[in-house]
């Protein structure tokens, strides 16, 4: 008889389930995993240094690009941060449009999420459908920051700028007939909270479409109940926060519990799970979809009603208007210190965290009173998570372990930074 | 203007009392001295006191820190005077955050240049192993205890803690695919290091 023994394998960087570069070498018995170590760092681009020989204003960019499926998520903590720093508060308005994008960036991460999930687990038509309605926010966002992706639209003190009055609309063409584009164009005649109204009428629909699909569809339920089961104790020693804490049972929620911006304004149910399984990880994530839609809702109605200043008026933080530069002396000086140099924060340590789609997203800051940041440290959630990838592995199967990788909702933009 | 303090609660403010004391109480006999700035609470503890002071963080009744979000070193190399207010050249930074009690606190702990140890933490949290191992890799702090401390986000037999001061932004290597050789080669970095902006304190917002 031959010997059995457990023998080592490679996977990654280059596999479509590693959801970018993870690269896993796993030891398997059989089928079964024994043991993962994750080799990360494939995609790091020294994030943390390149902010230090920065000024504050131009890492915003970098921020977009740490979780890249989440951009504005990302930019809204260090984007607090300084203005803790700093001891600013931006204008009721710039909080109510950072709060609601906010939230459109939360469903359009879980639209992704989704979609990537499903495909690893071999749900193909759910990717088609979740794309289709993150085509619409990807509109909202060019429409708004001028960008699809990386936006850099919120700033210290405020936003970039007020929503559009106008939403871009398509135009006829070769390949698209008038009556094509008019049929495509039917909800884009008005400005951009216009369209979103009409996204977040129709998305609870689309939500259920989604619903339709997975919820009790055998093979998806065979492919995520039990699989991945983290207790709550585990939860809190491997370090979860966002969906993955919450799907264990602690009902921990950062817009609750340390409520920042507007969301104490605001009204929305924080899904819990009950054993902690990439199922219930999967029905708290659809829910916050439902309810990160019912807070679009309420701040659409508030942007409506209260027209205002979307920028602090503090010229040291933000840059003037354009014509207030061609006719006063003491505008042009503000412009270009603050393009040229930057502003100062006073000397000190912070850290402020968001909720994330994904966990807690936090920025550390340590300032010398320079107008850059001396130490920057970026708290991201997939690296907690990704780290628990081995105990939540051990004793699954290797096609478990995509659903595993699937449930965290790993992007490599932050764990690698 | 006004001060943002999202860490002000008021559901939590009858109980945070008694928890003062306790934490006070906790790092008095642990030699920390607690200071508070922006609203955010740190306490600073002799490096060989770090890890009971932490166990005893997370396992007092009252305290119950059952969670360590972050861990991560700091180089204050080139820093200046003022910043430091200590004479050594690294820190260790625990964030940590209490789930049942809804607080935070930051923890610091300073190391010398020539011996940067300090005993880890996996055993207290276990999400702890791979934060240590990034602080390795990127600052060259040495974590006593630490079951398996390897580099963690920089390439394969990378030479450096690319994240210390001395460390430049352009690095000392760069990669390119030889053709001859048909594989990657490592040569030092073409490229000349230049400041951008220059980093200016101005005295009004040190004051």
């Amino acid at each position: 008889m031959s010997e059995i023994r457990n023998y080592t394998m490679n996977f990654g960087p280059q596999h479509p389930a590693a959801h970018g570069v993870l690269r896993l070498v796993m030891e398997m018995d059989g089928e079964v995993v024994e043991r993962i170590d994750p080799h990360i760092g494939l995609l790091h681009r020294g994030t943390e240094k390149l902010a230090e020989s920065k000024p504050y204003n131009h890492s915003i960019g970098y921020m977009d690009r740490l979780d890249y499926v989440s951009m504005m998520c990302n930019e809204h903590a260090y984007v607090l941060a300084i203005e803790k720093l700093l001891g600013v508060v931006p204008p009721l308005r710039a909080q109510y449009i950072r709060v609601m994008f906010s939230e459109i960036t939360r469903i359009r991460n879980h639209l992704l999420w989704i979609a990537a999930h499903g495909l690893d687990i071999g749900a193909m038509a759910v990717f088609l459908y979740a794309f289709r309605e993150r085509e619409d926010l990807c509109d909202v966002y060019e429409a708004t920051s001028g960008a699809r992706l990386h936006a850099a639209y919120f700033r210290p003190g405020g936003v970039y700028r007020d929503l559009p009055d106008r939403m871009p609309q398509y135009e006829a063409s070769r390949v698209h007939s008038e009556d094509e584009v008019r049929q495509k164009n039917i909800n884009r005649e008005g400005s951009v909270l216009d369209f979103i109204e009409s996204f977040v009428d129709r998305f609870p629909g689309c939500v259920d479409e989604y619903e339709n699909l997975l919820t009790d569809n055998r093979i998806w339920k065979q492919r995520t109940v039990d699989i991945g089961i983290v207790t709550p104790e585990r939860a809190m020693q491997l370090g979860f926060t966002g969906p993955m804490l919450r799907g264990s049972g602690i009902e921990w929620d950062l817009r609750r519990k340390q409520p920042y911006e507007v969301y104490p304004e605001l009204e929305f149910d924080i899904p819990v799970g009950v054993t902690g399984d990439c199922y219930d990880r999967y029905l708290v994530r659809v829910e916050e979809m439902r309810q990160s839609n019912h807070v679009i809702r309420q701040c659409i109605d508030w942007l409506r009603q209260n027209p205002g200043p979307v920028m602090t008026d503090d010229h040291k933080l933000a840059p003037p208007e354009r014509s207030d530069m061609k006719e006063d002396m003491e505008s042009l000086i503000h412009h270009f210190k603050l393009f040229t140099e930057g502003y100062s924060t006073p000397p000190g340590q912070v850290y402020q965290a968001v909720e994330a789609p994904k966990g807690e997203f936090g920025i550390y800051i340590v300032s010398d009173g320079a107008n850059k940041p001396f130490r920057l440290k970026i708290r991201a959630p997939g690296f907690a998570h990704l780290a628990s990838l081995d105990e939540m592995a051990r004793g699954h199967m290797l096609a478990d372990v995509v659903a595993i990788i699937g449930t965290q909702d790993i992007v490599f933009g932050e764990v690698d930074r | 203007m006004t001060t943002l303090s999202p860490a002000d609660h008021s559901d939590s403010e009858e109980q945070q009392q008694p928890h003062e004391d306790v934490l006070a109480g906790l790092a008095a006999s642990f030699d920390a001295t607690v200071t508070t700035a922006f609203h955010e609470r740190t306490v600073i503890v002799d490096r060989d006191q770090t890890f009971a002071f932490l166990r005893s963080l997370r396992d007092n009744s009252t305290t119950r820190f059952e969670q360590l979000i972050d861990l991560c070193g700091v180089d204050y190399g080139n820093g200046n005077g003022a910043l430091r207010g200590h004479p050594e050249r690294f820190a260790v930074v625990y964030h940590l955050l209490s789930v049942s009690r809804n607080d935070r606190l930051r923890v610091v702990a300073y190391l010398p240049e020539d011996n940067p140890r300090i005993k880890s933490v996996v055993g207290i949290w276990a999400c702890a192993n791979w934060y240590e191992r990034e602080a390795f890799d990127l600052f060259g702090i040495l974590f006593d205890g630490h079951p398996d401390l390897r580099r963690l986000l920089t390439d394969y037999g990378f030479i450096g803690h690319p994240m210390r001061k001395d460390f430049p932004l352009s690095g000392h290597v760069e990669m390119r695919f030889d053709e001859k050789k048909g594989r990657v080669v490592y040569e030092p970095v073409s490229i000349d290091p230049r400041v951008t902006v220059p980093r200016v304190i101005r005295q009004e917002s040190v004051e």
